[in-house]
């Protein structure tokens, strides 16, 4: 058993989410056009969370969810498993797609969604929310909304929910892509 | 899971798994460009010693929806031929770099004796009366998505109607309702049931067709009428066709299934159009999607790695 290190309590991820749910906002002027997506399956928790955040503050935008899995660029030299499907409420043409996930690593989890996005029509802007951004980019991704930037080492593993974020660490074993 | 040869090889597990996978292949299917990049650079190769539509355009469909090269090859025009042997058959193929065969066979057996000659993984699109396990697993899906349950089938009766002794379709449905843990019926006449059924049987329909949730009826071939294993078309229908008295019998709810390809006037009396619990075109449709999953869990999923446990996958 590896030691986890407490990192954000429920209260640290409430004010986060909040106040990027306001950044949210902020940053498009309102919501015309607004879809928050989750990508499968960690960011789904958190693209709804920000969805109740968002109608509280001014009035429900659709939230969905995006799987990646088939898009991925390391099927072959891993076992995928897909565990959620997606879920898309409204077109995507033409909309503003927030994608929402838990934790930002490698970026190559984004890049297979913002594929996947593209199957279901051209949003006018796509930007990335994520609640953790642990580094070790292999891409050139950057978040635009971020609840804590996370300096890690690449043998940590990062678990981020509603009641948290945990870091468990460094026994160089399985590396999370998410 | 390196092979889909038959349910019983591949358990339960594996079963629920495939079927939770056809979810997600059915979403893909339901968009405008019903296309993921998956398995590009994969090749199957489809190897079809025995005529079939369905079974041939419904895998060369899915290995196109995911991306990877088809080859299908269809005995007709080979040099099987000229005599060339099923082992030098596939050896050739094989040698063009193959991830996967999809078989098609009269003879029992074949996809494991193929297995031995080579590295790739084999997906039994029929073999004799044996076993199809893609057909039991559509079917097993279409019951799930129709009777709308997640994971397995307990409880539900299904009657199973027909040629079980001679149908390939029949011993691999069975397999897989069992394994989900359905109620099977099977209704036959005697001389066309196996020595040891696999289920409890009747010969009386009018006795099971009130008491089901499913009515699986098989395709009466014409061929076992020279066999004189049944009197005449005629006697069959009588007492095994579902005929508009019957289908008045059955329950509101309850599906009525059909492997294909249909012997209107034979097994099925009725229009299927007209009636209400037919999900036969369903089945079609779910066949892409089942086989979708099927080709992606055995060359990219779960399949494709057997030794990693739950907690190590992603």
């Amino acid at each position: 058993m590896t030691e986890m290190k407490r990192v954000l309590g429920p209260d640290d991820v409430r004010r986060a989410t909040t106040r990027m749910a306001h950044e949210i906002l902020e940053r498009n002027g309102g919501l015309d056009g607004l879809v928050l997506l989750g990508v499968q399956q960690g960011g789904v928790w958190l693209a709804q969370r920000l969805g109740d955040e968002i109608a509280r503050i001014e009035r429900p935008v659709p939230v969905g969810s995006i799987d990646a899995s088939m898009f991925r660029d390391d099927i072959g030299l891993r076992p995928v498993v897909p565990v959620g499907r997606s879920e898309i409420p409204v077109s995507l043409d033409a909309a503003t797609v927030v994608l929402v996930d838990d934790v930002l690593y490698t970026g190559r989890t984004v890049r297979a969604a913002l594929d996947a996005v593209a199957e279901y029509g051209r949003p006018r802007a796509v930007q990335l929310a994520v609640l953790v951004d642990r580094g070790h980019r292999e891409l050139p991704i950057r978040p635009d909304f971020v609840g804590k930037n996370l300096p890690t080492s690449a043998t940590e593993e990062v678990t981020a929910s509603a009641d948290g974020v945990d870091i468990a660490g460094g026994d160089g074993g399985w590396e999370a892509t998410a | 899971m390196k092979h889909l040869r038959s349910i019983a090889e591949i358990g339960p597990d594996a079963v629920v798994r495939l079927l939770d996978l056809t979810d997600h292949m059915a979403e893909i299917n339901r968009r405008n460009n019903p296309r993921v990049p998956a398995l590009r650079g994969k090749t199957i190769c489809n190897l079809f010693f025995e005529d079939s539509t369905r079974t041939r355009l419904s895998f060369e469909t899915a290995a196109k929806r995911l991306s990877a090269d088809v080859m299908t090859f269809t005995v007709g025009t080979s040099s099987v031929n000229k005599g060339e042997s099923l082992r030098d058959t596939i050896e050739t193929v094989a040698a063009m770099g193959v991830d996967a065969f999809v078989i098609r066979h009269p003879a029992s057996g074949v996809p494991w004796q193929v297995s031995r000659w080579t590295t790739a993984s084999i997906i039994n699109g029929g073999d004799g009366w044996h076993a199809h396990p893609t057909q039991a697993l559509l079917d097993a899906y279409t019951v799930r998505q129709a009777l709308g349950r997640t994971g397995g089938l307990d409880g539900v009766r299904i009657a199973v109607v027909g040629d079980i002794k001679h149908s390939r379709v029949a011993r691999s449905d069975v397999e897989v309702f069992q394994a989900l843990g359905a109620d099977v019926t099977l209704v036959a006449p005697a001389t066309l049931l196996p020595p040891v059924a696999p289920a409890p049987a009747t010969d009386r329909l009018d006795d099971v067709i009130d008491k089901i949730d499913v009515l699986y009826l098989l395709r009466m071939q014409r061929e076992r009428m020279h066999e004189a294993l049944v009197p005449s078309l005629r006697e069959y229908s009588t007492r095994f066709a579902l005929t508009p008295e019957r289908a008045r019998r059955l329950p509101d709810h309850a599906l009525v299934m059909h492997p294909g390809p249909m012997n209107r006037g034979v097994e099925m009396m009725v229009d299927p159009a007209e009636l209400p619990g037919a999900v036969i075109a369903q089945q079609v449709t779910n066949g892409v999607a089942v086989r979708m999953a099927v080709l992606f869990d055995l060359l990219a999923g779960a399949g494709s790695a057997p030794d990693l446990t739950a907690e190590e996958r992603p």
